[in-house]
């Protein structure tokens, strides 16, 4: 990582937009969250959004000449305006609003696989790929007659680039590749990635649900057709994803969902489909959450994703070294310096469920077991670990909390 | 401090560490095994049953995951001999939680009920009234 310039965030005054943070957890515990992985919280001015929305304006998009109708289908379409520019997208043209990552995935994997794979064409993925990639490729490629080969990760967590070059060959047509491990917390060669993959005209998806939140991204520079993430990773709400595509490739493609809203015009004989993202859009499509995305985006700019970057990578930094420390402490992944805003590791002799079990009790949340890997977990030859994940309101402090908690488990187990 | 802690007392420590009838049976009437994907342990019964093929002579077991699946195995390997299968399948997680002594947290409920859940299946298997490959805890009863 390039040395950071960054003014110190103002950690104390941020934690204030989240009242979350405050409280506590079982016999009073103050709650140190840890989970950031899995789900980040919600700062109070994503939440006044959201209820703004349904106090003032809740109404259907696209649908009425009414004046709510109006104000909500405003807000709902520059939300895309907003994420568009928040992942340096040319538009809304390229931002598909989804359920979350899992679904982007499944309507690439639908939408595009169905119809371009078959037998003779190769899905490329990685050997730590999320089970919502990895799965959904598996059986696309399952149905289709296509076959997926899994890029090698080497000891040190990193994805073995000359294996990449040789498996992305010209039968690979598509190349779907976590962006930053939400395990290892490896950073791949996104943009070299996609360059092997346009080489051999095949597409690659980057899976951004950990990159998004936690440090700029920007999908112009990194040249994928097809880009992923979640809302509730990154400050935002539950139930709201983001596909970038770019516009050529979605235009191209076939619809995923059928329904209303997706159409221009339909006749008892055929149909034909409306512009984009909206020919992605079908249904009523998730409009509180949607604008309330583009308030988190709002939000993590105003902090910066710059100076988010460098705070996560101090936190991260910090966590590995004092883990470190300890010789029946196990890190997964790549080095203290160059990883995203994750520590997944184990205490031997203490399995990761009762280490979270216990670390609950002194109210620090992480998260135990396969973390949605389990093929990652099998390479290395783990059933679980214990992952700690940081956000920008996470303090040395409570690192501090995680690391001298374990003592109370080795207690119980030592 | 408070529950989660406090599941871990001497006895279910001591089960984990030191596991009763931990291993295999050469004469087994039937095995079964069993995962939990939340926590990722594993477990293998074997049953010897008596020669009224109905109650339970000797059990074996292994397995490997966290304090709270083993510990149950292994106490339940205890309780089980004496029984028939008529009882095993009667058995429900209050008895589980019954014979671990301690208070589960809800997030756990599926590590304690494993041990069970493999030897009722794998008895059902035996009398010809269940087909499973291998018993999950996912796959809620
Ligand atoms: C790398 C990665 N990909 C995909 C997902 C799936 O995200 P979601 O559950 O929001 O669909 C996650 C998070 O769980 C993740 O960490």
């Amino acid at each position: 990582m390039e040395a950071t310039e960054q003014e110190p965030l103002d950690v104390e005054s941020i934690r204030a937009d989240f009242p979350i943070l405050d409280r506590e957890v079982g016999d009073g515990a103050p709650l140190v969250y840890l989970d950031n992985a899995a789900t980040t919280q919600t700062p109070e001015q994503v939440i006044d959004v959201f209820s703004e929305y349904y106090r003032g304006y809740n109404a259907n998009v696209h649908r009425g000449i009414h004046q709510l109708s109006q104000e909500a289908s405003i807000a709902y379409e520059e939300a895309h305006d907003r994420l568009a520019e928040f992942i340096g997208a040319d538009g809304r043209e390229e931002v598909v609003f989804t359920k979350n990552t899992t679904e982007s995935i499944n309507l690439v994997a639908y939408a595009w696989g169905l119809n371009e794979l078959g037998e003779g064409d190769a899905v490329v993925l990685s050997e730590m790929e999320h089970h919502s990639s990895f799965v959904t490729w598996q059986q696309i490629a399952e149905r289709t007659g296509a076959e997926v080969r899994y890029i090698r990760v080497d000891d040190d967590g990193y994805l073995d680039m000359d294996h990449a070059a040789e498996l992305i060959d010209e039968d690979a047509a598509m190349v779907s590749v976590v962006h930053a491990s939400n395990v290892l917390g490896t950073v791949t060669p996104m943009r070299e990635l996609a360059d092997l993959a346009h080489d051999n005209d095949a597409l690659i998806l980057g899976d951004g649900a950990q990159s998004v939140p936690n440090r700029p991204v920007d999908v112009t520079d990194l040249d994928v057709d097809f880009y992923v993430f979640s809302g509730h990773k990154m400050a935002g709400p539950t139930g709201i994803g983001c596909l970038y595509g770019k516009q050529e490739v979605l235009e191209d493609m076939e619809p995923f969902l059928y329904g209303g809203d997706m159409i221009r015009r339909v006749t008892f004989e055929e149909t034909t489909w409306n512009d984009l993202p909206w020919k992605y859009e079908a249904g009523t499509p998730l409009i509180a959450q949607g604008i309330g995305l583009a308030a988190a985006a709002d939000y993590l700019d105003d902090v910066g994703m710059d100076a988010i970057q460098a705070h996560e990578e101090r936190l991260t930094e910090y966590a590995y070294e004092r883990l470190d420390e300890f010789d029946d402490v196990e890190i997964y992944g790549p080095p203290a310096d160059d990883r995203g805003a994750v520590v997944a590791f184990n205490v031997d002799g203490i399995h990761a469920h009762d280490l979270a079990s216990i670390l609950n009790d002194h109210g620090v949340a992480i998260r135990a077991g396969d973390h949605c890997t389990q093929p990652l977990h099998q390479k290395l030859d783990i059933a679980a670990s214990v992952r700690a994940s940081f956000y920008f309101y996470n303090t040395m402090a409570e690192v501090d909390a995680l690391v001298d908690s374990l003592d109370a488990a080795r207690d119980i187990f030592g | 401090m408070s529950m989660g802690s406090d599941m871990y007392r001497q006895q279910i420590l001591d089960h984990y560490r030191n596991p009763r009838n931990n291993g295999e049976l050469g004469d087994a009437t039937f095995s079964h095994e069993g995962y939990n994907p939340s926590c990722g342990d594993e477990l293998e019964f074997d049953v010897k049953l008596e020669g009224d093929g109905e109650t339970i002579e000797r059990v074996a077991f292994r397995g490997d995951g966290c304090a709270i699946s083993q510990a149950s195995a292994s106490m339940l390997s205890q309780k089980l001999p004496g029984m028939t299968l008529a009882e095993v399948k009667e058995l429900d997680r209050d008895d589980v939680l019954d014979m671990l002594g301690v208070e589960v947290t809800p997030m756990r409920i599926k590590c304690a009920v494993l041990s069970e859940k493999v030897v009722q299946d794998g008895a059902k298997i035996y009398e010809g009234e269940a087909d499973v490959d291998q018993t999950s805890t996912e796959d809620d009863d």
